[in-house]
């Protein structure tokens, strides 16, 4: 672990604590997010090449943006769905 | 002119997603230990005052200004996150009527309050939410603009702004309609106005960084906030009624000539 690149495990930090954030508003709950969140790095601890970590984390930004799409359209459709009955 | 000194008006509601439950009494919402939020129609203000200025339109300052509880802090927090400057806190004490403490302040006191910060703030815009998702009054922007002798737009679902002239698209039946107005004017928002950002972590704590200034009502001179209304009874609605099955198409066109259907 320490061999790797200290920069990224800033970055690999960073991802983490910002979709931990998001988690509390997540509709399952905040534990429910956690472990998922968890668990889905954990997995990914043996990684030590470069590149292979930054994919993690692209893909990390990818599942930021499902996340904010995902609340966006639930509270859209709910309020639509409370406000204008069709 | 030389910008538009935008204020946006927020509260903090209990979350949407948050089943309400009356309280014993049956005079108000239970709000204790219930998760809040901004309400979803103030995101949409917030959100739209900041395209505004993304659209290079000239917005000098982007106010956010709330008047509640001392949590209603967070909820300006997050305005700031997504791209207010600053925010304004008018702390009102909710203690002495704390089983009804979403009708402390009725629409109509909001709106004379928010008539002083306009008059101090110099702002010539006012964004609003059309209603807040917990008492669904939907009238403190057009008493506001009432109030202030301003335009207004209401239920915008698209704003334009150029020079001083500002046009609105709203959603009305079977079509759209246009209006337009000159600043300074009142716009109250509709669900379809924008998609409101995300308060990212980051930029929450970005927002710290910004001023917030802690107002008292004292601070505004003699306004009128005493509650008008008084809320006779909350109850919830009527628990759905489970549908019946029938055997088949016979049973199916009996049941429904009963109900008077055919």
């Amino acid at each position: 672990m320490a061999s790797t690149n200290p920069a990224l495990r800033l970055e690999v930090k960073r991802i983490y604590k910002e979709l931990l954030y998001m988690g509390r508003d997540y509709p399952q709950g905040y534990d429910y997010f956690r472990n998922r969140l968890h668990k889905a790095f954990f997995n990914q601890r043996h990684l030590t090449d470069e590149e292979a970590i930054k994919k993690g984390i692209e893909r990390a930004e990818f599942v930021k943006k499902e996340i904010e799409a995902l609340y966006f359209l639930k509270r859209y459709r709910t309020l639509k769905h409370r406000y204008a009955p069709s | 002119m030389s910008g538009l000194r935008i204020l946006v008006p927020v509260k903090r509601v209990i979350d949407y997603a948050v089943k309400p439950r009356v309280n014993r009494a049956q005079t108000a919402i239970e709000t204790a230990n219930v998760k809040h939020s901004m309400n979803p129609f103030d995101e949409l203000s917030i959100e739209e005052a900041v395209r505004l200025r993304e659209r290079k339109v000239p917005v000098e300052e982007i106010v956010a200004f709330t008047a509640g509880p001392a949590k209603a802090q967070d909820i300006l927090r997050t305005a700031m996150a997504m791209g207010a400057d600053r925010g304004i806190h008018v702390q009102i004490d909710e203690s002495n009527n704390k089983d009804s403490s979403p009708a402390a302040l009725e629409p109509l006191g909001v709106a004379k309050l928010l008539k002083k910060v306009v008059e101090e703030q110099k702002s010539n815009l006012v964004i609003l939410g059309k209603q807040a998702i917990d008492d669904d009054a939907g009238q403190t922007g057009q008493m506001l603009a009432g109030l202030m002798g301003w335009a207004q737009a209401t239920q915008a679902s698209k704003v334009e702004i150029e020079g001083d002239t500002v046009t609105v698209t709203k959603e009305v039946d079977g079509g759209v309609e246009k209006v337009r107005a000159k600043l300074p004017m009142v716009i109250t928002t509709d669900l379809r106005l924008n998609e409101p950002r995300y308060a990212s972590l980051p930029n929450i704590m970005k927002a710290k960084k910004k001023p917030l200034e802690k107002r008292s009502l004292a601070d505004f001179g003699d306004v009128d906030v005493a509650p008008r209304l008084r809320t006779v009874r909350v109850t919830e609605p009527p628990p759905r009624k489970g549908g019946v099955k029938v055997e088949d198409v016979d049973g199916m066109i009996a049941k429904l000539k009963e109900l008077g259907a055919l």
